[in-house]
């Protein structure tokens, strides 16, 4: 049997390169993201995994190094690669003297995206009633990540860039995130979690892949048979069973040759 | 771009009638400003009259910079700017919406300030459309530019210093020819004296107006 053609990338990084002032925060990341791969982005604090999600959004701009979303250049076609692409950052995004209803309404129409979403994403994520009704200056932190995650929802846009997405949200609310991503995941939207919580988004995800140092280090696939003993690739595809992560030890080159995995069916490409 | 402009718009003024802002705390200082003004001229009435355009315009410059400031922190507050830019909303949409809400907030404060010192200072206005004119493209005038330089130094930790430093200078065309038309309104005189400087207000507005809808998405992806 033929082996399954490439997908086209949703998101392509090649030796991406992105500068807070002097300091680095990526340092030459190659990484390719199939259109409806789910993964899980790995790495100790400061590693880069949020730098990595607010450049793949755009909202970060390349030093040097290149840059596609969906095919496009999310500089030079801002507006249409941003109306695509979905954020679920650390902030919420909300206007404080807005009801819940209202910051939903306004972030859906601003992108663009259908309003007959929704109520049915308020409904989803309990923002029914009074509650809906409320002041975002009186949320708690996860009522907040709820309205956040409403509006993602309601968006539907076909990249979605998950940062710590279960942070601050009740055993409720994290199952119906999970929900949320695998029915995304089934619908072919491209996911990309940040985590620490690596035991829930292993779950959800098509493969991993670790930043240290503002670099992609090492890439695994899950669900799959691994390839070292405990399923770690390192990307310079030599199979080495695990890459350091953080340290002395960690790679300082950028990352090597394309290694192809086949995780939960799809082609997943860890460059 | 319009209907952007509009969405923003209404949710800054939809912000502002909750939060009430402009109402409970601009004006009130613009009053006391107007009211500080008075105290250090004295109490000849003569002498507030004659300076009231001035003073009317100045105490208008410095509540332009508390409204702009609210406009900006607005967007500050729980990564709000950043929302607005993943959203895709068209920039200069997003530039003029916000130019219409302090515009609108203008306005209403200005309507204030205009009975304060008619009440205040006994300054009579012998030709209201004017200075009704006057009122509305300095305010066009003060909301672009206020929303430009607030985009400008809307990433910097020191903006809420910044924003007057960079602003006030600026303005000073609106300040000189607000001045001046509102000179010509009390006076009585020809309207053909106002005409002039009515002529650098609409020059000011459009030339700002341009600028603003060009560069303020580059302004927000860098500042």
């Amino acid at each position: 049997m033929a082996p399954a053609a490439p997908s086209p990338s949703a998101v392509s990084l090649r030796g991406a390169v992105a500068l807070s002032g002097r300091f680095p925060l990526l340092a030459g990341v190659d990484l390719e993201v199939a259109v409806g791969e789910t993964v899980l982005v790995e790495g100790p604090n400061g590693a880069g995994k949020t730098s990595l999600l607010r450049v793949c959004a755009g909202l970060v701009p390349l030093a040097s190094g290149r840059l596609t979303v969906l095919g496009l250049d999310p500089v030079r076609r801002r507006t249409a690669v941003r109306r695509r692409v979905g954020l679920l950052s650390h902030a919420s995004h909300l206007y404080d003297d807005l009801t819940v209803l209202e910051n939903v309404r306004f972030a859906v129409r601003a992108s663009g995206g259908d309003p007959a979403r929704i109520a049915p994403a308020c409904d989803r994520w309990g923002l029914t009633g009074r509650l809906a009704r409320t002041p975002a200056l009186k949320l708690s932190a996860g009522q907040r990540r709820r309205v956040a995650l409403a509006v993602l929802t309601a968006r539907w846009p076909e990249v979605w860039l998950l940062d710590e997405p279960h942070a601050g949200l009740d055993v409720a609310a994290r199952a119906l995130l999970d929900e949320a991503v695998a029915e995304a995941s089934a619908a072919r939207v491209t996911i990309l979690i940040a985590s620490h919580e690596s035991g829930v988004v292993e779950q959800l995800a098509d493969r991993a892949v670790t930043v240290t140092g503002g670099r992609v280090t090492a890439g695994r696939v899950l669900g799959a048979p691994a390839s070292g003993e405990d399923g770690t690739r390192s990307t310079d595809g030599s199979g080495a069973a695990s890459v350091p992560t953080d340290g002395p030890g960690a790679p300082d080159g950028p990352t090597g040759g394309t290694d192809v995995a086949h995780g939960r069916g799809r082609v997943a490409h860890v460059a | 771009m319009w209907r952007d402009a509009a969405l923003v718009a209404g949710k800054d003024l939809r912000i502002e009638a909750r939060s009430r802002v402009a109402l409970s705390q601009v004006a009130p200082f613009g009053i006391v400003a107007l009211a500080l003004f008075a105290f250090a001229l004295g109490p000849d009435r003569d002498v507030l009259a004659r300076g009231a355009p001035g003073l009317f315009w100045v105490a208008v410059l410095f509540c332009t910079v508390l409204a702009v400031q609210r406009s900006v922190s607005v967007e500050s507050a729980d990564g709000a700017r950043d929302g607005l830019r993943l959203s895709g909303i068209d920039p200069a949409g997003l530039f003029l919406g916000k130019a219409a809400a302090v515009g609108v907030q203008l306005l209403v404060l200005e309507a204030i300030l205009v009975a304060g010192v008619v009440l205040l200072y006994g300054a009579r206005i012998q030709i209201p459309w004017m200075v009704g004119v006057s009122c509305a493209l300095g305010t066009i005038g003060l909301a672009v530019t206020g929303t430009l330089y607030g985009a400008l130094s809307s990433g910097l930790r020191m903006r809420e210093t910044l924003l007057p430093f960079l602003l006030l200078p600026i303005v000073a065309p609106v300040l000189l020819a607000g001045t001046r038309i509102w000179q010509a309104a009390m006076v009585g005189g020809s309207p053909g004296d106002g005409t002039q400087w009515l002529r650098l207000l609409v020059a000011f507005d459009a030339v700002y107006l341009a600028v603003g809808v060009i560069l303020f998405g580059p302004i927000q992806e860098t500042a």
